[in-house]
């Protein structure tokens, strides 16, 4: 690895749409849907790409999932990526932001120097957002989170648009530096989209080694702080909050159904 | 074990976000249960007098000043560095930060610098029979619910805005304390240029939101329900193809990569109801929606289920307003 190269990382995730939960106790039954790169990532993956074009280095998407999600960091490599890393272990099972981020982080040093890590803004599973900031810290780089744009980059830094909340902020990092992407995500004025790999990227994809990575593969990680050990977050009681649906009038008479918005709006105070 | 409960006030811009003062409310009732004072952080260039007596009126005890010069009062790393101080200084059983934009920007650095656990976009705190502070929030693209425990302290979690109301002010309450800190000043390898854009719209403060989605067969039409929007005093919202295609900003995009709102009345237009787009309004006190498709998914969220064309809808609705406010 060199200065130059860009690390995604990117979250293999259950679609949320296929997922299945159980109802009653609000379990994930993992197994019922197949892990695909978390939408979010595909954006960071796409404009690690673009920056390659320009400022040259390699790109190594990293992850830490179970050992069935290599086939998302296989799609890793055939949108773009030269190298593909998976952490996976069941030391490493059960791990929060804290531990998950602080994995990642280890591997991250191990690979050496780099100039970029880029990730989604959060997953459509965790949803937390936190991973991202939390890696950045552990290796005491900059970041910015809620990235809406990449503005200008050179051989130094590079500037973006971020999402403070109150409003949109120009903010320019010095490399090495990470980057929580959004989306839609622009780069330069233009809009990107996750490529759709063609056939021949498909096919050198099968053919590339994803490398798993084993807790003892991180030299000088230290157990208490990955896996469940290392997650001071712990769930304590789970629910299924979706089948809490609402029991609506039906209309299909339009003017029945004006008549029905005008007196809801008016019991609301708000006519 | 800490003690007490430690907010951040957000004041990007040098203005006091509301939702800071909401988990104000959170403070004053988790501290009722168990004891301590609420400690607020504030990083600020200047000591604003106005802005002290409103956090006194709203349940502050103990305010934490960090003076920053007025060019660095945007670089949210000075922000991580007050709020990880304040925490060592005060050791607090909870920390609150809101969970904007910036929040969840910052507020994991400070959770990692300290090897703390933090809850993301919590719904609710409490406090179990155990005597355990316990954090609520959604997963899952907002299918599942989970109640979270923190093995470490203090307990750390940014709260969705809006969540909690803001507390009555008190104006007869004083602070105890100010408590002013001068935060040591290295470079970070970051510099904020200053905003780009404002925001046109805040959709999570609007209390009518008039949403379309895909059955919008071209941008323009959109003029129709701006002007309902309007006539309502409300907001006109998006669905995430609409954003997709180009056709509008994110700021107006409701849902989970978008915005999640709960105003009183939702009115959705030619939405099916995507679970993205459920998890950004299924909060709302009232739904409306309306679907040519009597089995679309957003009919079980909502009130009133209309069967229909969006724009004969929208059109007769609009007629009706006219008569009623006329």
């Amino acid at each position: 690895m060199s200065g130059s190269d860009i690390v995604v990382l990117v979250k293999p995730t259950p679609d949320t749409t296929k997922v299945r939960f159980d109802v009653e106790t609000g379990r994930v039954d993992r197994g019922s849907a197949e892990l695909e790169i978390n939408p979010f990532d595909l954006y960071a993956l796409e404009l690690a790409v673009r920056l390659r074009e320009s400022l040259g280095g390699r790109i190594v998407a990293l992850a830490m999932a179970p050992p069935h999600a290599e086939k998302a960091l296989r799609d890793a490599i055939a949108r773009g990526a030269d190298r593909a890393i998976l952490l996976s272990d069941s030391k490493f099972a059960g791990a929060d932001t804290l531990a998950t981020s602080y994995t990642l982080a280890t591997a991250i040093r191990k690979l050496g120097s780099f100039r970029l890590i880029l990730c989604g803004e959060k997953s459509v599973d965790g949803d937390t957002g936190q991973v991202g900031p939390e890696v950045a810290e552990h290796l005491s780089v900059p970041h910015a989170a809620f990235v809406q744009g990449v503005v200008d980059f050179g051989d130094e830094s590079i500037t973006v648009e971020a999402d403070f909340g109150a409003g949109y902020y120009l903010v320019r990092l010095k490399y090495p530096a990470l980057l929580s992407v959004s989306r839609p995500l622009a780069f330069k004025g233009e809009r990107l989209e996750p490529r759709i790999p063609k056939l021949s990227d498909l096919m050198r994809a099968r053919k590339a080694t994803v490398e798993v990575w084993q807790a003892g593969d991180l030299k000088g990680v230290d157990h208490s702080r990955i896996g469940w050990a290392g997650s001071p977050t712990r769930v304590v009681k789970a629910s299924y909050a979706l089948e809490k649906g609402r029991n609506p009038v039906v209309f299909k008479s339009i003017d029945d159904a004006a008549e029905a918005v005008i007196e809801l709006l008016k019991r609301k105070n708000l006519l | 074990m800490g003690y007490g409960v430690l907010t951040y006030v957000e004041n990007v811009d040098g203005k006091l976000n509301p939702a800071s003062l909401e988990l104000l409310s959170k403070a004053g009732e988790i501290v009722r249960a168990r004891g301590g004072k609420v400690y607020s952080v504030l990083v600020a260039a200047s000591e604003n007098p106005q802005e002290f007596r409103e956090l006194a009126a709203c349940g502050v005890d103990v305010l934490l000043v960090y003076k920053v010069g007025e060019d660095r009062l945007c670089d949210y790393l000075l922000h991580a560095e007050a709020l990880a101080h304040a925490i060592r200084r005060v050791n607090p059983a909870l920390v609150l930060v809101s969970a904007t934009p910036w929040g969840r920007s910052f507020a994991p650095r400070v959770a990692a610098r300290l090897g703390l656990g933090l809850t993301a976009d919590c719904l609710d705190v409490y406090v179990d029979e155990a005597g355990d502070i316990v954090q609520v929030r959604p997963a899952f693209t907002g299918n599942l619910i989970a109640h979270i425990k923190t093995v470490t302290s203090p307990a750390m979690a940014t709260v969705r805005p809006g969540v909690f109301a803001k507390p009555t002010p008190d104006y007869s309450r004083r602070l105890e304390a100010v408590v002013l800190e001068e935060l040591p000043v290295h470079p970070s390898g970051l510099e904020v240029l200053g905003p780009s854009r404002r925001k046109s719209v805040s959709l999570s403060e609007a209390s009518v939101v008039v949403a379309v989605g895909r059955g919008m067969r071209k941008k323009e039409d959109i003029s129709l329900f701006m002007e309902l929007a309007k006539m309502l005093g409300g907001e006109y919202a998006v669905s995430k193809p609409l954003v997709d295609a180009g056709w509008f900003e994110k700021e107006r995009q409701v849902g989970f990569s978008g915005n999640i709102v709960k105003p009183k009345v939702y009115l959705a237009f030619g939405i099916t109801g995507a679970p993205q787009h459920i998890a950004g309004m299924k909060d709302s006190e009232c739904v409306v929606a309306v679907n040519m498709d009597p089995s679309a998914p957003i009919a079980k969220y909502s009130d009133i289920f209309v069967v229909g064309d969006m724009y004969e809808v929208a059109r007769r609705l609009l007629e009706r307003l006219k008569v009623f406010k006329s």
